[in-house]
C-alpha cells in the first residue's frame, strides 16, 4: 500500500468484474424500465438527473452570458425572465431535490442497513416514472414558451399578470413533488423496518441518518406546496379570489404556503449531501466521525427546526414585526446544528490518517464553501441586515454557495466515492482531482463576486443593470465558464472509466460500511449471505480484524 | 460605534466605499447597518479562518505519510459544548442587534413627513402631499425624517434604496411603510427588487437628496398646482361623499373632521385607530369598518378609485385635522416669503423659524 | 427478524425455506412485510394530512376575516344532506372495519358482503354530493361560473334558506367574500370527493379479488391498509362537515 493513498485494488492482471451482478442479471431495455431493483432505479435516476443538470446548466450559461454586459442585448427581457425561471425550476425540482436521495440513497440505503431492497420497490419505480413525467412536462413547457414567473410563482404575478405556461409548469412541479414524497416515504419505512439483525439506530452510518431526516421533510413539507400549486391553478383558471386582494384574498397567504415547503426543501437538498460528507471524511481519515451522536442528532434537529423558519423569506413583505422576531430567532437556532456538523467533520481529521483522493478533495471544498454559504445565511437571518441584503445578488450568492458549493460538491464526492461499488471500476484519479480543483476555482470566481454585487445593491432577476456593476459580473461569467469545464470533465472520464477504468474489487477504499463488504458491482439481492451487524459504525478496528482474517484464510488456502 | 476611534472608522468606511464593497452611506441608519454587516463579515472571516486552518493543519499533521495509523477518537463533550455555545452566542448577538435595526427601520418617528409611493408595472409613482408628482424619482431633503407609504397597483414590487440601506415590499391591497433620514446630498439608485414581470429590470430610478434649501426650491418648481389634499377634496366632491359625511346633526355618516389618528369605536365592538390603513379599508370595504352608532350603508368604492385616488382622499381627510394643516403647511406647501397665499387648501407661509416637525398631531 | 439464506443463482426456488407465495423476496418474513406495509400507509396518511392542511389554513384565515360571509355561505348548504352523508360515511367505516375483521378471520363471504356494502355506501355519498353540487350550480353559487351574489344581497329572494335563518342582507363588499367561502367549499369537498372516487375504485377491485379468496388466506394486509385509508377519508369528512356546514346554525 502506498504512502499517499488508501486505494487497494486487486491484481489487475487477474481481476475480473464478477460475472453475476445487478447489471448482468437481466438484459434488455424492458428489464431496466420495469425493474424493481433499487440499484437499477438508482442508475436510471442518475442518467436522468445528469441530463436535467446539463439543461439547467445551459440555462445558467445563457444567464451569465447576458449579464456580461449591462444592457439587455443577448436576448429579449421576456426571454431572460423565462431562462432564469426555468433554470431555477429545473435545478431545484429536477436536479437538487432528487440528486443524492434518488441516486446514492436509492442505491445504498438498503445495502448500508443490510437489506435486499427498499420496503416498497414498485413505489420506487413509480417515483422514477413520476419524476420523468414531471421532467418531460417541464421540458415540453420550455418548447412552447416557458414560464416567466420566477421559480417562486409569486402571486398575483403568476395568477393574473403573466400569460405564460404557469399551469403546465405548476403541474410538472406537482408531479415531481409526488415523486419526492414517495421516495421519502420509502426511505422512512425501509430504515425503520428493514435493518439487518444487530443494526441498531446508533450503529447506522450517518448517511442513513441524514437521508432519514431529509425524508421526514420530503414527506411532510412537499404536500403543502402541492396544495399551493393547486390553489394557483384554480385562481388562474377560475378566479376564485383566494390570493386576489380585490376579492378579499391575501397574496401573502400564498407566500406562507409556498415557503412552508420551500424552506424545508433546502434542507431536503442539503442533508443527504451532508450524509455523503460524513462517509467520505471518515473513510479518507480512517476514523470514526468525531461526535457521531452529535452529528446524528444535528441532522434530525435541522429537519425539525427547518419547519419553523419559513417566514424568514418574508421579512420585508409586511408581516408583523413580532412575527419577524420569532422567525429570526428560530433561524439563528437552525444555523447551530450545521455549525456543529462542520466542526465535527473537521475534528474527524484530528489524529486521522489522511489521504487526498478525489472524494476527499470535494469534501474539503464542501467544508469551506458550505461554511461561507451557511454564515451568509446568518447574515440574512438577522432581520436588520436582511433589509439591505434581501432580493439582491447576495441571496443568489448565498444559495449557490450552499447548493452548488455545498450540495453539488457533496454529490460529486459521493459519485466518485461510490463509483467503484456501482460500476466495479475505478475512475481515473489524476484527471478527477484536477476536475475537482477546476470546479473549486471556477465556483469561487463565479459566485464570490456576487456577494459583493449584493452588498452593493444589485437586485436579482435583473436582465440589465447599472454599468458600475459590470466588472464583477464579468468575473462571475468568467468563473462560470471554468465551472462548466469542471462539471463536464467528470461526465467524460466517468463514462470512459466504464470501459477502461481499473477493476475496483470489493473494497478499494478499505471502508467499513456494509456496502463495501460485498462484491462490486453488487448482486441483485445485494448480499450472498445476509449480514448480521455486530460492530459499531465506522469501526476501523473491526475492519482490520476482518482483513487480517481474510489474509490468513487466503494464505491458508494458498499454502 | 462611539467606542471605535472616529479616525479608524472613517478610514474603514472610506476604504470600503472606495473599493466599493458597500454603497455610499447616505442615511442615518446606513452606518448602523454597516456596523452590523462589518461585525458579521468579521465573525465569518474568523470562523472560516478557524475551519480552514484546522483542516489544513490537520491535513498536514495527519497525512498518511506522516501519521499512518489513525487514533480512534470518539468525541469530546467539551468541544461539542464549545462549538455549540459560541456560535449560538454569536448568532444571538446578531439576532438582537439585527432586530434592533429592523425595528428602527420600520418604526417611523411621529414627526416623519410622509410621501406616498404607488408601484405599478413598471414604474414608481411618487406622490408628495404638497402636490409634487414624480415618476421613478424621489426627492428628499437631508436632516428630516421621511416616511414612505407604499402600495402596489398590481403585483408585488419592492422599493429599494441601497444607499439608505432600506427596502420595503409594495403589496397590492394594503399599505406598507418604511422611513429614513437622508444625510448626504447626492443622487442614488432606486431599484425595484421584487420580480414583477417583463420590465422588472427597468423599474429603476433616482433618489435625489438635497439640502433643505434646495429641496424647498424644488418643491416650488415641481408644484403641480394642487396639493394631494386638494385633489382629494375634488374627489370627495365628485364621489358625493359629503352626502353622508358632513357635519349636519342628522348625517348618515360620521363627520371626518379630526378623524385621522383618532380612536374610533367600531359597530362590531372594539376600537381602532383611524390611520392610513384603516381609512383605505373603510373606503374599499366599508361594511367591516362601520363606526358605532351608524348604519352599515356605505357602498364600497372598490374598482371605482385608483390607489392614487385613495391616497388623495386620505390626504384630504388628514387635512381636516386642524393641527395637521399647520404641520403640512410647514412641511411641503410652504411658499417663499413675499408670494401670495394660494386659494383653497394652501395656507400662507408661517413666518418665523420653521419648526422641525415638533407639532404633535 | 430471522436470517434467511438467499442463493446467488435465482433458480434455486426449491431450496428456499417454506414461505407463502405472497411474501416478496426482499422481506425476511411475512410479519416484516405486513409491518412495513402498515407503516407505509400511516406515513402516506400523514402526507395527506399535510395536503389537506394547506386548505384548512386558508379556511382558517378567511373565516376569521370574513365571518359574516362564511355564515351566509354556510347557511346555503343543506344540513340534512350533509348530516346524512356523515352518517353514511361513518356507517361505511363500520362496514369497512367489519370487512377487515372478516379478512382476518378468513370469512370470505363476510368480507365480500362488507366490502360491497362499503362500496354502495360510498356511492351513496357521492350521489348525495352530486345532488348538493347540482343545487349549487342551479343557484349560481359556483365560483368562476356566473357566480351570483343575489342570495346574499337580498336573502328574501331565497325563501327556503331565509325561512330557516332569517339572515340579514350582506353589504356588497362582504357579499363578495362568499365567493371565497364557496371556493373553499368546492375545493375541500372536491378534493375529498376525489379521494372517495379513488377509494371506491380500489374497493371495486378489492371486491373481485376478495371473491377469489385473495384476502382470506392469511394475507389481509391490503384490506387492513385500505381500511386505514377509508377511515382517514371519513375523518376528513367529519371535519369538513363541521367546518363547512355548521357555521352559526344555532338560531
Amino acid at each position: 500500500m502506498s504512502e499517499h493513498t488508501i486505494v487497494s485494488l486487486p491484481d489487475q492482471a487477474t481481476a475480473r468484474i464478477p460475472k453475476d451482478n445487478y447489471i448482468t442479471r437481466e438484459n434488455g431495455l424492458l428489464s431496466w424500465l420495469l425493474t424493481s431493483d433499487h440499484k437499477r432505479i438508482a442508475i436510471l435516476y442518475l442518467i436522468s438527473i445528469t441530463f436535467f443538470f446539463f439543461i439547467g446548466g445551459a440555462l445558467a450559461g445563457l444567464i451569465r452570458l447576458e449579464l456580461l454586459t449591462p444592457q439587455t442585448d443577448l436576448m429579449a427581457t421576456d426571454t431572460y425572465n423565462k431562462v432564469f425561471t426555468m433554470h431555477g425550476i429545473i435545478m431545484i425540482f429536477f436536479f437538487l431535490v432528487p440528486s443524492v436521495p434518488a441516486t446514492l440513497g436509492n442505491f445504498f440505503i438498503p445495502m448500508m442497513i443490510g437489506a435486499k431492497d427498499l420496503a416498497l420497490p414498485r413505489i420506487n419505480l413509480l417515483s422514477w416514472y413520476l419524476y420523468i413525467a414531471g421532467g418531460l412536462l417541464a421540458l415540453y413547457t420550455m418548447t412552447v414558451g416557458g414560464v416567466d414567473t420566477g421559480w417562486t410563482f409569486t402571486t398575483p404575478l403568476s395568477t393574473h399578470y403573466v400569460n405564460t405556461n404557469v399551469l403546465t409548469t405548476g403541474l410538472a412541479a406537482f408531479i415531481a413533488g409526488f415523486s419526492s414524497i414517495f421516495t421519502g416515504l420509502n426511505f422512512i419505512v425501509t430504515i425503520h423496518k428493514m435493518r439487518a439483525p444487530g443494526m441498531t439506530w446508533f450503529r447506522l452510518p450517518l448517511f442513513i441518518w441524514a437521508n432519514y431526516a431529509a425524508s421526514i421533510l420530503m414527506v411532510l413539507a412537499t404536500p403543502v406546496v402541492a396544495i399551493a400549486i393547486v390553489l394557483i391553478a384554480l385562481e388562474r383558471t377560475l378566479g376564485i379570489g383566494v390570493f386576489d386582494p380585490t376579492k378579499g384574498g391575501d397574496p401573502l397567504l400564498f407566500q406562507h404556503l409556498f415557503w412552508f415547503y420551500s424552506h424545508p426543501a433546502v434542507y431536503i437538498m442539503i442533508l443527504p449531501g451532508m450524509g455523503v460528507i460524513s462517509e467520505v471524511i471518515s473513510t479518507f481519515s480512517r476514523k470514526r466521525v468525531f461526535g457521531y451522536t452529535a452529528v446524528a442528532f444535528s441532522s434530525v434537529a435541522i429537519a425539525v427546526f427547518g419547519f419553523f423558519v419559513w417566514a424568514h423569506h418574508m421579512f420585508i413583505m409586511g408581516i408583523s414585526n413580532y412575527a419577524v422576531l420569532v422567525f429570526s430567532l428560530l433561524t439563528m437556532l437552525v444555523a447551530v446544528p450545521s455549525a456543529i456538523k462542520i466542526f465535527n467533520w473537521t475534528f474527524t481529521l484530528y489524529k486521522g490518517s489522511i489521504t487526498f483522493e478525489t472524494p476527499m478533495l470535494y469534501a474539503f471544498g464542501f467544508l469551506g464553501l458550505f461554511t461561507i454559504g451557511g454564515m451568509t445565511g446568518v447574515f440574512l437571518g438577522s432581520s436588520g441586515t436582511d433589509i439591505h441584503l434581501t432580493e439582491t445578488y447576495f441571496i443568489v450568492a448565498h444559495f449557490h454557495f450552499v447548493m452548488v458549493g455545498g450540495m453539488l460538491m457533496a454529490f460529486l464526492a459521493g459519485i466518485h466515492f461510490w463509483w467503484p461499488k456501482m460500476t466495479g471500476r475505478m475512475y481515473p484519479e489524476k484527471i478527477s482531482q484536477m476536475a475537482a480543483v477546476i470546479t473549486f476555482v471556477g465556483f469561487n470566481l463565479t459566485f464570490f463576486p456576487q456577494f459583493i454585487l449584493g452588498m452593493l445593491g444589485m437586485p436579482r432577476r435583473y436582465a440589465s443593470y447599472p454599468p458600475e456593476f459590470q466588472i464583477l459580473n464579468v468575473f462571475s461569467t468568467a468563473g462560470a465558464t471554468i465551472l462548466g469545464v469542471g462539471y463536464l470533465l467528470p461526465v467524460l472520464y466517468l463514462i470512459w472509466s466504464l470501459r477502461y477504468g481499473a477493476i475496483a474489487g470489493d473494497n478499494p477504499w478499505q471502508a467499513t460500511g456494509l456496502e463495501w463488504q460485498t462484491q462490486s458491482p453488487p448482486l441483485t439481492e445485494n448480499f450472498a449471505v445476509m449480514p448480521v451487524m455486530d460492530h459499531e459504525a465506522y469501526d476501523y478496528e473491526w475492519l482490520e480484524k476482518q482483513q487480517q482474517a481474510q489474509k490468513e484464510t487466503g494464505e491458508a488456502s494458498a499454502g | 460605534m462611539d467606542h471605535i476611534s472616529p479616525v479608524i472608522w472613517q478610514f474603514l468606511v472610506k476604504w470600503l466605499t472606495n473599493f466599493a464593497l458597500l454603497p455610499p452611506e447616505a442615511s442615518k441608519v446606513a452606518p448602523q447597518m454597516d456596523a452590523l454587516l462589518f461585525f458579521m463579515v468579521l465573525v465569518s472571516l474568523i470562523g472560516l479562518t478557524i475551519v480552514v486552518l484546522l483542516v489544513v493543519s490537520f491535513s498536514i499533521l495527519y497525512r498518511k505519510k506522516r501519521h499512518p495509523v489513525a487514533v480512534q477518537v470518539e468525541g469530546s463533550t467539551l468541544l461539542e459544548a464549545t462549538w455549540t455555545i459560541i456560535p449560538l452566542g454569536l448568532f444571538l448577538v446578531m439576532f438582537v442587534w439585527g432586530a434592533l435595526i429592523y425595528f428602527r427601520v420600520y418604526t417611523p418617528p411621529a414627526n416623519a413627513m410622509n410621501i406616498y409611493v404607488v408601484g405599478k408595472q413598471w414604474m414608481w409613482k411618487v406622490e408628495h402631499p404638497g402636490g409634487q408628482h414624480e415618476i421613478n424619482a424621489l426627492h428628499v431633503p437631508t436632516g428630516r425624517a421621511v416616511q414612505l407609504t407604499l402600495i402596489s397597483q398590481d403585483v408585488f414590487h419592492s422599493f429599494s434604496i441601497p444607499a439608505f440601506r432600506v427596502k420595503r415590499e409594495a403589496i397590492p391591497g394594503r399599505y406598507t411603510t418604511v422611513w429614513f433620514e437622508a444625510t448626504t446630498p447626492g443622487t442614488y439608485h432606486l431599484f425595484c427588487t421584487q420580480y414583477c414581470g417583463t420590465n422588472h429590470s427597468q423599474m429603476t430610478g433616482d433618489v435625489v437628496v438635497m439640502t433643505p434649501e434646495d429641496y424647498r426650491k424644488w418643491l416650488i418648481r415641481s408644484d403641480s398646482g394642487a396639493s394631494l389634499a386638494q385633489d382629494g377634496e375634488r374627489l370627495f366632491a365628485s364621489l358625493s361623499c359629503a352626502a353622508c359625511h358632513n357635519t349636519r346633526p342628522d348625517a348618515r355618516g360620521p363627520s371626518l373632521a379630526n378623524v385621522y389618528g383618532a380612536k374610533l369605536p367600531l359597530a362590531s365592538g372594539g376600537t381602532v385607530i383611524a390611520d392610513d390603513a384603516y381609512l383605505r379599508e373603510a373606503i374599499l370595504n366599508p361594511s367591516q369598518h362601520v363606526t358605532q352608532g351608524y348604519a352599515p350603508i356605505m357602498p364600497t368604492y372598490q374598482g371605482q378609485i385608483s390607489e392614487e385616488g385613495v391616497i388623495a382622499l386620505i390626504e384630504f381627510i388628514k387635512n381636516l385635522n386642524s393641527d395637521y394643516r399647520i404641520e403640512q403647511t410647514v412641511n411641503t406647501t410652504e411658499m417663499p416669503p413675499g408670494s401670495e397665499g394660494a386659494p383653497g387648501g394652501k395656507t400662507p407661509a408661517v413666518k418665523g423659524p420653521v419648526s422641525k416637525g415638533t407639532v404633535k398631531p | 427478524m430471522q436470517d434467511s439464506q438467499v442463493h446467488a443463482d435465482n433458480t434455486a426456488h426449491s431450496v428456499h425455506e417454506e414461505h407463502p407465495a405472497y411474501l416478496r423476496h426482499h422481506f425476511n418474513s411475512a410479519e416484516q412485510q405486513a409491518d412495513a406495509a402498515g407503516f407505509a400507509m400511516w406515513l402516506f396518511l400523514l402526507t395527506e394530512v399535510m395536503f389537506f392542511g394547506g386548505l384548512f389554513t386558508a379556511y382558517l384565515v378567511y373565516r376569521n376575516w370574513y365571518y359574516p360571509a362564511f355564515v351566509s355561505g354556510s347557511h346555503q348548504l343543506n344540513v340534512v344532506w350533509g348530516a346524512t352523508n356523515t352518517v353514511v360515511l361513518i356507517f361505511s367505516s363500520f362496514t369497512m372495519a367489519m370487512g377487515v375483521w372478516c379478512a382476518q378471520t378468513r370469512r370470505r363471504r363476510g368480507l365480500v358482503l362488507s366490502l360491497a356494502l362499503t362500496f354502495i355506501l360510498g356511492l351513496s355519498f357521492l350521489g348525495i354530493k352530486t345532488i348538493e353540487y347540482r343545487e349549487k350550480i342551479e343557484k349560481h353559487h359556483v365560483p368562476g361560473f356566473h357566480y351570483s351574489l343575489q342570495s346574499f344581497l337580498d336573502p328574501q329572494s331565497d325563501p327556503e334558506v331565509y325561512a330557516e335563518y332569517h339572515d340579514k342582507a350582506l353589504e356588497p363588499d362582504m357579499a363578495r367574500h362568499t365567493e371565497l367561502y364557496f371556493s373553499l367549499y368546492f375545493l375541500m369537498t372536491g378534493m375529498h370527493a376525489l379521494h372517495m372516487i379513488i377509494g371506491i375504485g380500489i374497493l371495486g377491485f378489492m371486491i373481485l379479488r376478495a371473491w377469489a379468496g385473495a384476502y382470506t388466506a392469511g394475507h389481509e394486509t391490503f384490506v387492513v391498509n385500505f381500511g386505514l385509508y377509508w377511515h382517514f377519508i371519513d375523518i376528513v369528512w367529519i371535519y369538513l362537515f363541521a367546518l363547512l356546514y355548521l357555521i352559526s346554525r344555532h338560531q
